[in-house]
């Protein structure tokens, strides 16, 4: 459930929401990340559940040496207001169980906060794409009837490419099998994305495939894929890189090295 | 995926369970799962005096609650603290897992997560977690001990052991500097903690991270003291670096700052693991 870290209870009417699906390379993850720390959002709430494995630690986009001892939870809410713009950043896996009730949960929460739009970011895994899928861009997008009844125009200008229906037994031409949407290693992506077909919530997935590794800079093809869109940044592509790197990304392949060895 | 040698290497993905297909379940599977999930549930046994008075819709007063996770964490308080005689057990926390051994009998169970009250204080708390408490019952188990717990006043500390390769840090890390001791508190927690802050991109998870979580969504002053230790089993060196954050509870726990040899041995030795590599 939301719970705000404000007084007042935030309002979301007419916001669009942004939130990554924990998936391979935990890239949706990395460009929320980047979101937040480059438009200095404000944290106004957690989402308290039980389907996310506990964490916690201090401010990951700590920029000075006030505002580093400040507790962060696995899932909290930031905004932009002036942007009309919120975040939802997920910080842990989802209980392999609870990934339905958690699905759920988003889905109730976005339908009565008023959100006009909802952007999930993910990706998925590179090595299970099929042949179509390996030419051109390795971005993808999926967006629901109701989303698409509002955005097709600009759909249609970004000239995205949709995500494919792949057959459910390559190779084998059975004319009963039909083609299914199949987003493997995306975690609650694909059933997020049916859930809100269902329940008519506006609702578009960015995706990329990719595999495990640095993926420092698939958050940043997909951050700027969705900037494409959102206008969040001016000419990101620009040098010097505009999006901000926060403090929590250091270390991220573990700590020094002994000087003992050279 | 086959690597150059062909050995078919199942890939690993850090993000998410590679079966997220939903099969649909039919319901004998439904009903496993249902079974699986009520035997993991936490559950808390009382003393008739606490029980009855839950039970009568008064929560257990309480303005400190010290929590120990891990073997050098509760075995600190039990040195140092519950060694004075003035405390009583109060009740126990059970749960059942993947790691509970089958068979072990109900006696190491329910040892292994301990109320204690004090006897001329009954608002100061004490509870060691020496159990693994999987992923899944963490938040539960938090939901449902802090729901027994009168909120007004109430200040938490919680002593936890972690392991020193677990941190992370620009400089390497040599062999001298540990055992040391971090911090992480909530945003109701106003005191000065006794040490350093963890510091970005070091996070705390487990037990602590649960109530942590907890106490900043509830604004409930809480302070994690994370020992980082470089020894596998309890030692008196690693469970000695816990001792300035008792200092900070000094009236309400009446530490023992000098125990004896006898005492320590006694909690210290029985892990001493019989190496079979010079037999």
């Amino acid at each position: 459930m939301f719970i705000s870290s404000q007084n007042s209870p935030p309002s979301f009417k007419d916001f669009t929401l942004v939130l990554p699906a924990v998936a391979v390379g935990n890239v949706g993850q990395l460009a929320v990340d980047l979101i937040v720390s480059t438009l200095n959002m404000t944290r106004v709430g957690y989402i308290h559940t039980d389907c996310l494995i506990p964490m916690t630690g201090n401010n990951p986009y700590s920029t000075r040496k006030e505002d580093t001892e400040e507790l962060h939870t696995p899932a909290e809410v930031y905004t932009a207001s002036e942007l009309k713009m919120a975040v939802l950043q997920i910080r842990a896996p989802v209980i392999q169980s609870k990934s339905k009730k958690f699905r759920q949960l988003l889905v109730s929460w976005i339908k009565a906060s008023g959100f006009s739009r909802t952007v999930v970011l993910s990706s998925s895994q590179a090595y299970q794409r099929d042949d179509q899928q390996m030419q051109g861009t390795p971005l993808r997008y999926l967006v629901t009837p109701s989303l698409l009844k509002v955005s097709a125009d600009v759909l249609k200008e970004l000239g995205w490419k949709e995500m494919e229906q792949v057959s459910a037994y390559p190779g084998l031409s059975d004319a009963n099998a039909e083609p299914r949407l199949y987003v493997p290693g995306g975690g609650i992506t694909k059933g997020l994305y049916t859930d809100s077909c269902a329940e008519d919530v506006p609702l578009a997935v960015l995706l990329l495939f990719c595999s495990e590794g640095d993926n420092i800079p698939d958050a940043f093809t997909l951050v700027n894929h969705l900037n494409d869109w959102l206008h969040l940044l001016d000419d990101p592509s620009q040098k010097p890189n505009k999006w901000k790197i926060p403090a929590s990304w250091s270390l991220l392949f573990g700590s020094g090295i002994p000087p003992a060895l050279f | 995926m086959a690597t150059f040698f062909g050995e078919v290497l199942s890939v690993y993905s850090r993000a998410v369970d590679e079966d997220e297909e939903e099969l649909d379940e039919n319901e004998e599977d439904e009903e496993i799962h249902r079974e699986l999930e009520e035997k993991r549930q936490v559950h808390l046994q009382w003393s008739p005096e606490v029980s009855e008075s839950l039970k009568s819709g008064n929560k257990m007063p309480c303005s400190d609650f010290i929590l120990a996770v891990g073997h050098n964490a509760a075995r600190f308080l039990s040195v140092y603290v519950l060694t004075s005689e003035n405390w009583d057990a109060v009740g126990h926390a059970s749960v059942w897992n993947e790691r509970s051994r089958a068979g072990a009998g109900t006696s190491s169970e329910e040892s292994a997560c301990v109320f204690y009250r004090r006897k001329d204080d009954p608002s100061v708390v004490i509870c060691q977690v020496t159990c693994y408490v999987a992923e899944d019952q963490l938040f539960q188990w938090t939901e449902k001990v802090f729901d027994c717990l009168e909120h007004r006043q109430l200040n938490v500390t919680v002593l936890s052991d972690c392991s020193v390769a677990e941190y992370k840090t620009a400089d390497y890390l040599c062999s001298s500097s540990a055992p040391f001791l971090r911090s992480l508190h909530t945003a109701a927690f106003t005191a000065q903690p006794v040490c350093q802050s963890l510091e970005q991109p070091n996070i705390v998870t487990g037990l602590p991270a649960a109530v942590l979580n907890h106490c900043e969504v509830h604004r409930i002053a809480t302070v994690v003291y994370q020992c980082y230790s470089d020894v596998t089993g309890p030692d008196s060196v690693s469970m000695e670096t816990f001792k300035p954050a008792l200092t900070k509870l000094g009236k309400s726990i009446q530490s023992d700052p000098s125990p004896s040899t006898d005492v320590l041995r006694k909690f210290v030795r029985s892990t001493n693991i019989q190496s079979n590599l010079y037999i």
